[in-house]
């Protein structure tokens, strides 16, 4: 992964917060040396449940393409049923990430030509007292985990702010136990 | 203090700190969580404002005519089929000399129904008397709706400032928010002319006669054409308004630049891209591209789009080989708007001098339809090597 | 100056008798004011005035009693329709004779 030029691409449904997940992590990016962010969701009508796709692109450099993503270095996929319902895998460089919430173990999931994150944050989330199917916090646990690239103290830090009126330790405690728990590989 | 936000929020942030009174708005996608946030900070006390719910974008523009009128710093905001709905009001609002800040988050126009990005509602305007600014990333869209405040009030004219749906609109990215000490600084309180009041009642805007005539006063009245008149020579003066407005800006923000065209490594180009808004940011890349292969191009931003500023485009292009106008808009039945603009420009200026540049158009972006970077570098690089036709190509069709 | 210089560019005439144009022989019907009942002739201060606030020609002065010039007044009626205490009444032109109509 070239750390000069990041492209992230996050698949979720409509009311799981991808889009806030998205923005704390560019937020840390910005803060760490990244000047360039942009963070755009799918663009149209909307409603919950809908498949939906967040790009986020973090650079060195002030960001001037604001076109879609092509070819993403890491894909996020908040909810492991995405994978049989949209081509969430589309255009992921070869060696490119997916970080993934799943039941299912590690071994069990497959992807050719891809390495890959995983960790159950659906049960997570519950462990570290959120109601259940909050996510969206938990899953930037595992994509620092994947990546090491901005540290989980900033990260932390843009969760709580993000969060503050919101359970905000409950949601960093997610995305910490996921920093621990998350099978990286492949 | 810099923020990571979206477009719309960077527009209501300019809103508030220029302390406008008078917010009504109706929403449309993709305006609408600008005015939900303006609504937010009203609510909150946040801004001391009056925002007025209205049932429909003509009735919104109607109550800011009315409070501007009265006096109010006044703030609408709109897009596609909303702008068009209250046409006519646009109309008035120049007529009337109101200096109305307008929001357009560039949307494309039903028929057939359509909520994504192309540049035809505000475009579609050009001729209203309405001064109109482009942007292409959030910094622009706040610091252009601060400085269209600080021109309008100057000039009595209403401005635009129109920034892409969805593309910026709806796209986070960092950006500095000024202080409100320094918004102060530089646009002062509201103080026109005449407000509407009850110790001095006016008629305004009633019949005005072709011809001039004996007002009450026994003074001679301007005719409709010399107030229609005036409105075309006060915006032909705005170029030079919007001179002191960036000076002044600088003076106060510390960052400043031309106030017409975004010039992109265009000093030794011989070939320019030349566009409105965020697809000006896009051809950076396909510019930075060829330029590897020894293709000498740059990229030209047009900021100010009404009043044209002719004189600064001609001077600007002169002399270069070719210009590739890439447009998300058209006059429907003849070519791009910006790139007629520009041709007439450049033949007011330049003809039989020699330096006229050969000219192309391509239309892209419309309804929404993804613009790929690959085709804007791939297109761009296939017009320089020779002049593909007359009339506008449409990039990215599927027939 | 500021006020005459906004007006030199927009469309903006003062209220006043003349803006509209003289009556002429327009009018059918002239308002009639019955002092008796009207409010700032009983209360003799300067109150109610509604005719004045109403007239759409604005030829109505906040005098006690109001005062209507006839040489505009377009005998549109919205002041004997909008009075309180119906105090005016619309009266036939043909009622008043050729001298009163100056």
């Amino acid at each position: 992964m070239n750390k000069e030029f990041i492209e992230i691409r996050w698949h979720g449904r409509g009311g799981q917060g991808a889009i806030t997940a998205a923005k704390i992590v560019a937020g840390a990016a910005f803060v760490t040396g990244y000047p360039g962010v942009v963070m755009a969701p799918s663009f149209g009508t909307e409603r919950r449940g809908a498949p939906v796709m967040t790009s986020l692109k973090i650079s060195r450099k002030k960001i001037y393409d604001l076109s879609p993503i092509e070819t993403p270095d890491i894909i996020v996929v908040l909810d492991h049923l995405l994978l049989a319902e949209a081509d969430v895998t589309r255009g992921l460089k070869p060696g490119g990430i997916i970080v993934l919430n799943t039941p299912k173990t590690f071994e069990s999931c497959k992807f050719k030509d891809f390495r890959f994150a995983t960790a159950d944050i659906t049960s997570i989330s519950v462990e570290a007292g959120l109601p259940h199917g909050t996510v969206n916090t938990g899953i930037i646990g595992s994509l620092e985990r994947a990546i090491n690239l901005l540290g989980m103290d900033i990260l932390i830090k843009g969760i709580e702010e993000e969060f503050r009126t919101r359970k905000p330790e409950k949601n960093s405690l997610a995305a910490k136990i996921a920093f621990e728990r998350t099978v990286t590989g492949g | 203090m810099h923020i990571i936000e979206n477009g719309n929020v960077a527009a209501a942030l300019g809103v508030k700190l220029c302390r406008a009174n008078v917010i009504a708005a109706y929403p449309i996608t993709p305006q609408t969580p600008l005015t939900e946030r303006l609504s937010e900070y009203v609510e909150s006390g946040k801004m001391k404002a009056e925002y007025i719910p209205v049932e429909s974008e003509h009735s919104a523009l109607a109550v800011c005519i009315a409070a501007s009128s009265a006096g109010a710093r006044s703030f609408t905001a709109t897009s596609a089929n909303g702008l068009l709905y209250m046409h006519e009001q646009v109309q008035w609002a120049a007529g009337a000399r109101l200096p109305i800040v307008m929001c357009v988050v560039n949307r494309a126009v039903g028929a057939p129904w359509n909520v994504w990005n192309d540049q035809q509602d505000s475009i579609s305007q050009r001729d209203t008397g309405w001064i109109q600014m482009y942007c292409s990333d959030h910094q622009q869209i706040i610091d252009s709706v601060i400085k269209a405040y600080w021109i309008a009030e100057r000039v009595s004219i209403p401005i635009m400032v129109c920034y892409d749906g969805y593309i910026l609109s709806h796209t986070y990215m960092p950006f500095d928010v000024p202080e409100q000490e320094q918004v102060d600084a530089f646009l002062p309180p509201f103080r026109p002319d005449y407000a509407l009041n009850t110790e001095e009642p006016a008629n305004l805007n009633t019949v005005t006669l072709p011809d001039v005539r004996m007002d009450v006063r026994g003074e001679l009245a301007h005719g409709y054409m010399e107030i229609r008149y005036l409105l075309h020579e006060e915006m032909r003066k705005t170029l030079t308004v919007a001179l002191e407005a960036e000076k002044s800006f600088a003076d106060i923000f510390g960052r400043s630049g031309d106030p017409y065209l975004e010039p992109y490594l265009c000093d030794d180009a011989e070939y320019v891209a030349v566009g409105l808004g965020s697809i000006t940011y896009q051809l950076r890349v396909s510019v930075d591209a060829l330029r590897k292969e020894g293709i000498k191009v740059g990229v030209m931003g047009v900021r100010f789009y009404r009043p044209f500023p002719d004189a600064a485009i001609a001077s600007s292009l002169k002399g270069r080989k070719g210009l590739i106008v890439f447009e998300k808009a058209l006059s429907y039945g003849y070519e791009g708007a910006l790139v007629s603009d520009l041709k007439s420009a450049l033949y007011e200026h330049l003809a039989g001098t020699g330096d006229l540049p050969m000219v192309q158009n391509f239309i892209a972006g419309i309804g929404g339809r993804d613009i790929r970077t690959e085709d804007l570098t791939q297109t761009l690089r296939a017009a320089i090597k020779s002049r593909i036709a007359k009339d506008p190509l449409w990039i990215g069709l599927k027939l | 100056m500021g006020t005459r210089n906004y007006r030199r560019k927009t469309s903006h005439s003062d209220n006043g008798p003349g803006d509209g144009g003289k009556t002429g022989s327009w009018r059918v019907e002239r308002p009639v004011l019955d002092q008796s009942l009207c409010i700032p002739c009983k209360r003799n201060k300067e109150a109610c005035f509604i005719c004045w606030l109403f007239c759409p020609d604005i030829v109505i002065s906040r005098t006690i009693p109001p005062t209507i010039n006839l040489e505009y007044c377009k005998g549109c009626g919205i002041c004997a329709e909008e009075c309180p205490t119906k105090a005016i009444t619309m009266v036939d032109e043909a009622a008043f004779s050729e001298e009163d109509k100056e």
